[in-house]
């Protein structure tokens, strides 16, 4: 029996380059929110938590609308001169950063304010400037919560389905993530290739997610031992 | 604790009803259609409604989606395929009634844009390939896609094309992702051209000789046998009411 690897390698590609752009994305968006006292900052709280509520069929819509040679982003676009996104890896890519947006921007934003107030002011007085306290105080004490985003966000996009199928055009090697194999396989009754591919997500889904629990359960009772100490 | 159970009393009661009010519609007749059949069934279903007495309830899908779900035991009593392919594979698996099956309309391909002027010959237009996008229905579910596939063969350009190419789940989505313009053309359903209240666009009616006959069959599904509803839509569909409808939206009949 011929299993195709390829939708496998492609979603493995899609879903690192989606977290990578997330992290660099989502850090400064969770900060900003775990900082400020803005009053602003519940609105943009729940812009950012959207995609958890939304079908995935209403990003799908307006990104297919938005996109497209008709819309404003794919005015934008073809004026770059990339042509329009819809039907093109790239434009996964612009659909997934916004479809697990939230999944790596809470978890951060968490971490963040779990640290609280007074490591940044002791940082503060013994000179640190605010890019120094970011990156040597803010960020090692949040990482648990940036392994958890890692996790999600990269897992969030391999399951993602919905949106692909509405804005992917099932493009083998460009737009044929896994999700939209195994509908592929199913559709044309070819059982065991769903069945190979399907158990394999549901060993990975497992896997990862235990690594989280595992990981975040030593983080969790390493802090606890050191603050028994203290 | 006496409330609580009175109130218990009463939803039961009512979700009793709700379900006795479906019975009453005991005629209502489902049906899995073909996408490209869409417009003609909603102009049908009115005419025989009317007629008869009994109402339909439908599902869109691709013919090859459709078939994967009446495998898996979907309630549907009438299959209104793409193809002869599918429905003559029911027969045999014995999820239709065998002898149900008839031919109720002779699909055509079209090559569509939604732009105008957009070729004066087509294929000259389609060998330049001066466009990035190119819709087709996915040919392992879609009777349209298929026949998609082989006027590229015969015109030996389906190598050519291959990097174009971007497959709608159904012709439905195909036709959307055309009429939306982000493929500059596509290979849909002739119908779905004549149903189109939009721009006119730009449209190749392709010729038979380039792809196979796209005899698109119903069959009467095992879950429907013996239902009267069932069988009069089926009866319906050969009426001259019917055939008019599918000659308007471009269909053959035979």
């Amino acid at each position: 029996m011929l299993i195709d690897w390829q939708p496998v390698w492609l979603t493995l590609k899609l879903a690192t380059l989606t977290t990578v752009l997330l992290l660099l994305i989502g850090t400064p968006i969770a900060w900003w929110l775990s900082q400020t006292g803005s009053r602003f900052r519940h609105a943009i709280s729940a812009v950012v938590a959207l995609p958890i509520v939304l079908p995935p069929t209403v990003l799908g819509f307006y990104l297919l609308v938005f996109l497209g040679p008709h819309g404003p982003g794919g005015a934008f676009t073809t004026w770059l001169g990339l042509g329009t996104l819809p039907f093109t890896f790239a434009g996964l890519v612009v659909a997934s950063v916004f479809y697990s947006l939230p999944f790596v921007v809470q978890p951060i934003q968490n971490a963040f304010e779990a640290i609280g107030k007074r490591p940044l002011e002791v940082a503060a007085t013994l000179g640190a400037g605010p890019w120094d306290r970011f990156f040597s105080v803010a960020v090692p004490l949040a990482r648990p919560g940036f392994l958890s985003a890692m996790v999600l966000g990269f897992a969030h996009t391999v399951g993602e389905f919905g949106v692909v199928l509405m804005i992917g055009g099932n493009i083998p090697g460009e737009t044929k993530v896994l999700s939209v194999a195994i509908y592929d396989h199913v559709e044309t009754l070819e059982y065991a290739q769903a069945h190979i591919l399907s158990a394999g997500m549901v060993g990975f889904a497992f896997v990862v997610l235990l690594g989280l629990y595992l990981v975040n359960g030593r983080f969790t009772s390493a802090s606890a031992r050191h603050e028994g100490r203290a | 604790m006496k409330t609580g159970e009175t109130m218990m009393k009463r939803s039961l009661l009512m979700v009793l009803a709700l379900l006795g009010a479906t019975q009453v519609h005991a005629d209502e007749v489902s049906v899995a259609v073909a996408a490209n059949f869409t417009d003609a069934t909603r102009d049908i279903i009115p005419l025989f409604e009317q007629a008869s007495g009994h109402t339909v309830k439908v599902s869109f899908g691709s013919t090859g989606k459709l078939y994967a779900q009446i495998e898996n035991g979907a309630p549907f009593e009438v299959f209104l395929a793409a193809d002869s392919k599918r429905p003559e594979k029911a027969e045999a698996a014995g999820l239709a009634v065998s002898g149900s099956r008839f031919t109720y309309a002779m699909g055509k391909l079209a090559l569509w844009s939604s732009q105008g002027g957009m070729w004066s010959d087509a294929g000259a237009w389609l060998k330049a390939g001066d466009f990035q996008k190119l819709a087709i229905a996915n040919p392992k579910t879609a009777p349209y896609g298929l026949a998609a596939e082989q006027v590229m063969q015969s015109l030996g350009m389906w190598d050519l094309l291959q990097s174009k190419l971007v497959q709608g789940d159904s012709i439905a989505q195909t036709f959307q992702f055309v009429a939306s313009g982000n493929a500059r053309a596509g290979f849909v359903a002739g119908s779905q051209v004549y149903g189109w209240q939009g721009d006119a666009g730009t449209l190749w009616e392709i010729p038979q000789s380039l792809y196979e006959p796209i005899r698109q069959q119903a069959v009467l599904l095992a879950k429907g046998n013996q239902h009267a509803a069932a069988e009069a839509f089926l009866e319906f569909l050969k009426s001259d009411a019917a055939r008019a409808v599918i000659v308007r939206y471009g269909y053959g009949v035979e």
